[in-house]
């Protein structure tokens, strides 16, 4: 006898209803799936007014009458994409709200709030969430919540984009995105917002386009606006807006040209106890200063292209250029902008600059254990590593710890169960070690997690990819701009198991 | 000095103190009156009755004042309609300033009061601003064209914007192509049939010029409608492709994710054996993996997204695994779904790997994230088979931490593993007894008892351990209950002397004791069974569970396919389709993926073989519909109850519910259903699958036998009534016995009292017996599906031959096949899979309440575009038309009414294909003539072909 395979799914114990459920069901009317339009007899449905309105479909399943049962005079469904945007504080405040429609009660933001509570950490609250009406998608970013309420089906990352770019907006104008600067500044960011979206398109992104609208605040104008009455408000279309190249304005001017590039690497990556490792990727970024008059058109090159895996360019790059001859060239934005970013994920090429010697014992007795760390430099390419700083997710029952560091200091904060040693330079001569012991809670068992280690680390003067700058060369300008290339490496994700 | 002053008024008279200053006479106090205002409003204050003043603020040459009063009015129109009305007069002004910037500002304010009085006033300045001189303007007046429409669709087509909005795609401006698009897009979604975007490969190739040209939001909109044309071949395919590819570059990932839904849907298109798929497959890998290490947010809906396309295309991301590899500190939705994909990943390349990594976050803290690595190793011992061994003995290790919840996780995953691997870790039962006392949580129990019941021979004190499950039976939840019930009626079996009084008392505690009725039923069941027939019982309850297949989890295919077509979209992340969205689906169109074009051969397509490839063994019946559907079908069966005389067959497993379990029904259920009843009670180890297949495998199989019933009956009455039997045409051979080693199979398709059926005779030309025959159907144009299993219940001996009459259902998937009627057939034995494709008549399709009301079919006939009409010979037919009529009549063509002109008979007709499609034709009979002409009319035109095929064939038979 032969049977046939049944679909299981292990995440998702579904169990057809059973007789109670059902009869449940129908008294609550919960658990049926919403959809436009229900048949319900033969020939008789139910439908909303998406459903009547659209003649085609109508005479397609026969439908010869309408009746209109709906409540209100205005109840049609918005398609406008963002609708609202709420910000909020860690402590579950609101403290600004913008609709680019209708005005939506706060209360739908109880939802998030809701998840916002049962996520251990703020960071842990899930981006998107759908409540009966909305969704809601939000960002965590610089301790503040960026929620946006939506109605329509839209790329949620079209909007998770856009909520970062207003963080980095409010950034680039204020210096700081945090709820005081933003309160400083109410009516600003409130007009910014506004110009930066019309009906749930994106206006004005470009922060050249949007300085010319708004200007950003300085002392010396909010100063001069007090004694002539004048506005921070641009009353001219900006330049760059349309023409093909929105991210420059025209008629930039500088009397000192130049032209600063800033590789910066953050190696990803996941060690094993013993060392070994797990994983290891860099994530590349080059960061450009560019204050150079008139139209510049610059190319940079790379001694070595080949090494990257993938990249994304600033919408600048001239993506034909890179495909054919592997350098970069560009009409650059006037300031300060990410030029590319670039991924390196080939093992082989991803050096590991320290190690850890770790050991960490509990007493088979509960009462407290022994910790004992050194770190050392591997692959340093000659560099010094410095700024480096141990974090160890300690068990949950370690109540204190009592170590001696002989180099750097260290702190305990019991409520996180985070140790943080902060080690500075590291010397290859004399190696920083940190033992001593450890205190559980009273008749708490041994620990059954192992503890995880997180490094931070900074390299001055390396790309540790060995990606090199080759040269830079402007057209189109006659001046000659100061041109210079930094290279830094840091330590990204960089964990290693206990 | 900041703007925080705004804030601080004092909280006696607010708003009066406001108004007082709004109305000022100077500038200066006006605009911070005005500001305040703002600052109140953005934290949701209420000052709406500001209105009056504020707009009195509206008429100034200052522009921030402007644009402070105009935000102001966008968020309180709606509220306040009349006061709006006020306002009317400075927009159509400001339309007229000749700074543009003021020109948009307008326009775009005016388009944002949603009040419908004003929307009159709009058209003029934004008929006006739609042809600017100014980009700018045009651009944002583009997006008002979109904002009118949701407040007035009518007036907006009335006034030609719509028209206009189409010229705009042309426009000089990449801005202005692009918020055109957008503007199109979005009103073409809430009319899903009205055909706006018109894509052709001309504006097509516009649009991928503004691509390049315009900014990363408008690339987005660009690409998303460039994801809804349909190329026409591979060629155009590749080459839309080759201009998308530039954009996986780009930094913003909403636009690289839009990018990759293009080239994954257009991919399908193209030969799997071209150079550039390949190349193409490569360029994808790189942009998914940089999605990573962007912001935890977009991660997830990054990894959401992957998660479809691993499914789809594994080969992409095979390379990856490392990069899912989680990292302690990355949120724990990322957790989550990077464990999810490094299950779809895991092969036995690299299963080692995974499972040293899997084990690692097995020790972690969070215990949601512990929990489901716990079940990620057992899926990798489904998956992988050659990794359950290792996976047995790391969930043992585990099992030895006793940390409390995963030891609960781990014998719910054993419980699956022996399932898909009976007889060969059941060494592990004792370490497993060993837990007992510590499980709390209601699944890891039942898994327990299952496991308990399913080896009680071998576990020497079963009865023990089950009685001391028996104590607390009624705190115990449902599920327990169930399994508890189950497992000490396997145990009776297996162990009648010692275990009599344990099941008495289980039988009498879920019958006797229990409200809830779906233990009551189990518990009777049993119990009868018992009584009458301990042989019978003993075969149904210990019957041979089905396997549990490998890939299990995977998203079925066709919803698979639509969710690729709608990749960065919500659908994507939620793993639904749009239209199971409570607001903003994209109506009632779905979405499928192009099917490949070009050099295409039929039988082999990569369709057939994945659906009949896999497990090999499964067949569309018994997929777990998902909870919609299922309580659909449910709703369905209770309306349409068939109308025969005696006591209603059970239907499903929910009304055997209602049924007297004590009368004489029960017997005979028990005697027809042995086996796929005894499956699912029996077998339910996984109770979600057992239980969840009843309904859909059930009235399955027990129509079959009733629908040939019910087709004796009218053709009895057919007998009297009728004087001619529908037409069914000759049994041809479909696959020859060379092409499938010895298995001959020969058929034809019937509709018998509205039932379709496929009839067959299998025969066995080869020299071995053949057993365990099952079918299966690709998707086709009407959804044709068996509705049961394959009927083939003895073995077929070499040389005998057996005919079968499969019941067809018409609510399987759909694809449009070429020729429409084309039907793509795969059928197993113990020998191999075979395909075949066959065509059937389409008058199977024509269902029997096809008779149009006269009325109707005039206005029908009158409202079917002309082009929509074909016409067609039937030549040497000698039938006059009373006779043709009839026999038309048999196979469900209705001739609604018959007209004679000078000595032309012209009858009119009405057909209605069971997916309620209306055929309407007109057949003109000369007399004297053996030439007839049929003109068809049909909305889909696609079918006309096939109709008149098939009324040639009825006539001439």
């Amino acid at each position: 006898m032969s049977h046939e395979a049944v679909r299981v799914d292990p995440d998702m114990e579904y169990l057809t209803p059973g007789v109670v459920d059902l009869e449940q069901m129908f008294w609550t009317g919960l658990g049926a799936t919403y959809t436009h339009c229900n048949q319900v007899w033969p020939n008789l449905y139910i439908g909303d007014k998406k459903t009547a309105l659209e003649k085609p479909g109508l005479v397609e399943m026969g439908v010869t009458h309408i009746i209109n049962a709906a409540e209100g005079t205005w109840n049609n469904v918005s398609t406008e994409m963002i609708h609202s945007l709420f910000l909020v504080n860690p402590s579950g405040d609101i403290f600004l709200e913008k609709h680019w429609k209708s005005v939506v009660s706060r209360s739908v933001c109880d939802y998030f709030l809701e998840a916002r509570e049962k996520a251990l950490d703020p960071e842990d609250v899930p981006p998107v969430i759908s409540t009966p009406h909305h969704y809601l998608i939000s960002i965590y970013r610089d301790k503040l919540f960026f929620l946006s309420v939506i109605q329509t089906e839209v790329p949620p990352l079209f909007v998770i984009e856009f909520l970062h770019r207003v963080a980095e907006m409010i950034q680039d104008y204020f210096g700081e995105c945090s709820e005081t600067v933003i309160k400083d500044n109410v009516v600003m960011v409130y007009e910014l917002l506004e110009e930066m979206l019309d009906n749930g398109f994106p206006l004005a992104t470009e922060s050249n386009v949007l300085k010319e609208m708004i200007r950003p605040p300085t002392i010396l104008r909010s100063v001069v606006n007090t004694l002539t009455g004048s506005s921070n408000v641009g009353d001219k279309l900006p330049t760059g807006q349309l023409s093909t190249i929105p991210w420059r304005r025209a008629g930039v001017k500088y009397t000192n040209n130049e032209a600063y590039f800033d590789v910066v690497e953050e190696i990803d990556a996941i060690l094993d106890r013993t060392g070994t490792t797990v994983f290891a990727e860099i994530q590349g970024v080059v960061e450009a200063c560019v204050k150079l008059s008139g139209m510049p058109d610059l190319t940079l090159s790379f001694m070595n292209p080949r090494l990257l895996d993938d990249v994304s360019f600033h919408p600048c790059v001239r993506y034909k250029r890179w495909e054919s001859e592997r350098v970069l060239s560009f009409i650059p934005p006037d300031g300060n902008f990410t030029l590319m970013t670039y991924h390196v994920n080939a093992q082989n090429l991803v050096a590991i600059p320290v190690y850890v010697k770790h050991s960490i014992n509990f007493f088979e007795s509960g009462s407290g254990g022994r910790l004992d760390l050194t770190v050392g430099p591997k692959q340093t390419m000659g560099k010094t590593v410095e700024g480096v700083l141990v974090t160890v997710h300690m068990p949950k029952t370690v109540l204190s710890v009592s170590l001696n560091a002989t180099q750097g200091s260290y702190t305990y904060d019991n409520a996180t169960k985070v140790l943080v040693w902060d080690i500075g330079k590291l010397n290859p001569q004399k190696l920083p070690n940190l033992r001593g012991s450890l205190s559980l809670q009273t008749g708490a068992p041994k620990p059954e997690e192992n503890p995880s280690l997180n490094i931070d680390l900074k390299i001055q003067q390396l790309a540790i990819s060995g990606l090199k700058v080759n040269r830079l060369d402007m057209f189109g300008e006659k001046y000659k701009p100061f041109k210079g290339v930094k290279y830094i490496t840091k330590a990204g994700k960089f964990q290693v198991r206990m | 000095m900041t703007d925080s002053k705004y804030f601080t008024t004092t909280k006696k008279g607010e708003i009066f103190e406001l108004k007082a200053e709004l109305n000022s006479d100077k500038k200066e106090k006006k605009k911070e009156a005005v500001k305040k205002v703002i600052a109140s409003m953005t934290v949701g204050k209420d000052v709406s009755a500001l209105f009056p003043d504020v707009v009195n603020c509206m008429q100034t040459d200052n522009l921030e004042l402007k644009k402070l009063v105009y935000l102001y009015l966008m968020n309180y129109a709606k509220s306040q309609p009349d006061m709006a009305i006020m306002a009317v007069n400075t927009f159509v002004k400001d339309c007229e300033d000749p700074n543009p910037l003021i020109r948009a500002l307008a326009v775009r304010t005016m388009g944002c009061i949603r009040v419908d009085k004003i929307t009159e006033y709009l058209c003029e300045p934004l008929r006006k601003c739609l042809k600017d001189e100014d980009p700018y303007v045009r651009k944002t007046a583009a997006v008002c064209v979109a904002k009118l429409h949701d407040i007035n669709a009518q007036l907006v087509e009335d006034q030609g914007f719509l028209d206009t909005l189409k010229d705009l795609i042309s426009d000089s401006n990449p801005m202005v192509v692009a918020n055109a698009v957008a503007a199109l897009s979005e009103i073409a979604e809430s009319h899903p049939n009205s055909n706006l975007l018109d894509l052709n490969p001309q504006s097509i190739n516009k649009l991928l010029t503004a691509l390049n040209e315009c900014t990363e939001w408008g690339q987005i909109f660009i690409l998303d409608c460039l994801a809804n044309y349909a190329p026409r071949d591979d060629r155009e395919s590749q080459s839309i492709c080759e201009r998308v590819t530039p954009r996986l570059s780009h930094a913003n990932s909403a636009v690289v994710l839009s990018a990759v839904k293009v080239l994954m849907k257009f991919m399908e298109m193209l030969p799997k054996d071209l150079d550039y798929y390949g190349t193409l497959l490569k360029k994808l890998a790189p942009p998914l993996v940089t999605l990573l290490s962007a912001e935890p947010e977009l991660q997830y809906v990054a990894l959401r997204n992957i998660n479809l396309i691993v499914q789809k295309r594994p080969e992409i991301l095979k390379h990856e695994m490392k990069v899912f590899f989680v990292k302690y500190n990355d949120p724990i939705y990322v957790k989550l779904e990077k464990l999810d994909i490094m299950i779809r990943l895991a092969s036995q390349a690299n299963i080692a790997q995974v499972l040293a990594e899997l084990k690692e976050y097995a020790t972690e803290v969070d215990v949601d994230f512990v929990r489901k690595a716990v079940r990620a190793i057992g899926r990798c011992a489904i998956k992988v088979e050659q990794s359950a061994e290792r996976c047995v003995s790391t969930l043992l290790d585990l099992i030895q931490t006793k940390v409390n919840y995963v030891v609960q996780e781990a014998i719910v995953v054993i419980k699956d593993i022996f399932r898909k691997y009976p007889n060969k870790y059941e060494s592990v039962i004792a370490t497993l007894c060993e837990n007992l006392d510590s499980l709390d949580e209601p699944e890891a129990r039942a898994a327990m008892i299952w496991i308990v019941g399913e080896y009680a021979e071998r576990i020497d004190n079963a009865d023990e351990l089950l009685e001391s499950f028996l104590e607390g039976f009624h705190d115990e939840s449902t599920q327990v209950q169930l399994q508890l019930l189950t497992a000490i009626v396997k145990l009776f079996l297996k162990k009648p002397t010692e275990t009599q009084e344990l099941v008495q008392q289980v039988l009498s505690l879920a019958t006797q004791d229990s409200d809830n009725p779906d233990l009551r039923d189990r518990g009777y069941i049993y119990w009868r069974l018992l009584s009458t027939d301990p042989v019978a019982a003993k075969e149904v309850v210990l019957a041979e569970k089905p396997l549990i297949s490998e890939e299990t989890d995977l998203i079925e295919p066709t919803l698979l396919e639509e969710l690729i077509c709608h990749i960065g979209t919500l659908a994507s992340v939620y793993h639904k389709p749009p239209s199971a969205f409570v607001e903003g689906s994209r109506g009632v169109m779905h979405k499928r993926l192009p099917a490949r074009t070009g050099s295409g051969e039929s039988t082999e397509s990569p369709d057939v073989g994945t659906i009949a490839g896999g497990s090999g063994t499964e067949t569309a019946p018994s997929i777990i519909p998902s909870q919609g559907d299922l309580l659909g079908d449910l709703l369905n069966l209770d309306l349409a109850p068939p109308t025969t005389t005696g006591p209603p067959p059970p239907t499903s497993g929910m009304q055997m519910g209602g049924m007297d379990l004590l009368g004489g029904g029960l017997d005979s259920l028990m005697g027809d259903e042995s086996e796929p009843l005894g499956g699912d009670i029996g077998g339910s180890a996984a109770m979600g699958a057992g239980f969840g297949a009843v309904p859909a495998v059930m009235p399955a199989s027990l129509n079959a036998p009733m629908g040939g019933g019910l087709g004796d009956l009218f053709d009895l009455g057919g007998g009297v009534g009728m004087p001619l039997g529908a037409y069914i045409p000759p049994k041809t051979v479909w696959l020859p016995a060379m092409k499938a080693k010895g298995l001959e199979i020969s058929g034809t398709f019937a509709r018998r009292a509205g039932v379709i059926q496929m009839e067959l005779t299998l025969t066995n030309k080869a020299m071995s017996v053949m057993t365990d025959f099952a079918i299966q159907f690709n998707r086709n144009s009407f959804g044709l599906a068996p509705a049961g299993p394959l009927q083939v219940l003895s073995p077929l001996s070499p040389n005998q031959t057996i005919e079968v009459s499969l019941p067809l259902s018409t609510v399987g998937p759909v694809m449009k096949m070429e020729p429409l009627n084309n039907l793509q057939v795969a059928v197993k034995n113990n020998i191999d899979v075979f395909y075949f494709s066959c065509q059937y008549p389409i008058s199977m399709l024509f269902v029997e309440d096809g008779k149009m009301e006269r009325q109707v079919f005039l206005a029908t006939w009158k409202d079917i575009p002309n082009e929509n009409e074909s016409q067609f010979q039937i030549k040497d037919c000698h039938l006059n038309s009373d006779a043709a009529s009839n026999k038309l009549q048999a196979s469900n063509i209705f001739t609604i009414a018959k007209r004679t002109v000078e000595g032309q008979d012209m009858l009119y007709m009405s057909i209605k294909l069971s997916n309620g499609i209306w055929v309407l034709a007109e057949l003109r009979v000369q007399t004297g003539n053996p030439n007839y002409t049929i003109s068809v009319k049909c909305r889909a035109p696609e079918v006309s072909q096939c109709v008149f095929q098939c009324c040639e064939a009825v006539l001439k038979n």
